[in-house]
């Protein structure tokens, strides 16, 4: 794991693998990244929001389970943009197909699965005014 | 990598993504503050700790926004992740304290 986080951010290893490629796929690769980050950065927001605007829960500290999860889901979504941008700029530089994810599909469940458990939270009354 | 002059779109493209990146730490910067500010003198710290994430991601991106300085910002990458990372353990502190 330590090489894979060394490989983020040694550009002279990177460049010592396969050759240059077309700029605009490296520009390409980056803008995906952008892309990711901002994803994450928008969960942390979230995540900051709801511990500040969403009123105290009456049920045991659902608000700040709500709130820490979103912000540990941002960071994972943050550190595995990274990486996911590191293997995908190697395998340019190889001429090698570019790595598949499972992340995307992952991602869309979890926010799927927790718009549904928020949805029974309010009904149930576990949110929000009683 | 070098980009050539005759470039077209791509590395404008590329510089409008880093800018709507920033905004997106910018607006988890006033969210955070905001949320440290109400946490009393710990909460002030750790709000003076947002603000000073902000200005070094803003020096961590200037150089992608900056056709001339590309080719030594090769880390501004992976440092903008740990950026985003920082912010999620901030955030996490300033809950576990706001709930403590």
């Amino acid at each position: 794991m330590f090489g894979a986080i060394r490989q983020w951010f040694d550009p002279r290893e990177v460049r010592q693998v396969g050759s240059t490629p077309d700029y605009r796929f490296s520009l390409a690769n980056e803008r995906t990244f952008l892309a990711w980050l901002r994803t994450g950065l928008a969960l942390i927001a979230g995540g900051l929001g709801v511990a500040q605007f969403l009123p105290p829960s009456p049920t045991n500290h659902l608000r700040e389970v709500i709130a820490i999860t979103l912000l540990l889901l941002g960071g994972a979504v943050a550190l595995r943009a990274v990486d996911h941008w590191a293997r995908t700029e190697r395998a340019i530089r190889l001429g090698r197909e570019l790595p598949a994810s499972r992340f995307p599909a992952v991602l869309a469940l979890a926010v799927g699965a927790g718009a549904a458990l928020l949805v029974v939270a309010v009904i149930a009354g576990g949110l929000g005014d009683q | 990598m070098t980009v050539p002059p005759e470039a077209g779109l791509q590395p404008e493209r590329t510089r409008l993504a880093w800018r709507r990146t920033t905004l997106s730490v910018t607006v988890a910067t006033v969210l955070a503050t905001r949320l440290a500010l109400s946490n009393g003198s710990v909460g002030r710290v750790l709000a003076a700790v947002a603000l000073a994430g902000w200005v070094a991601a803003l020096l961590v991106a200037h150089p992608r926004l900056v056709a001339s300085r590309w080719r030594r910002s090769a880390a501004a990458v992976p440092l903008s992740a740990l950026a985003a990372v920082a912010y999620a353990g901030l955030g996490i502190l300033l809950v576990i304290h706001t709930a403590a």
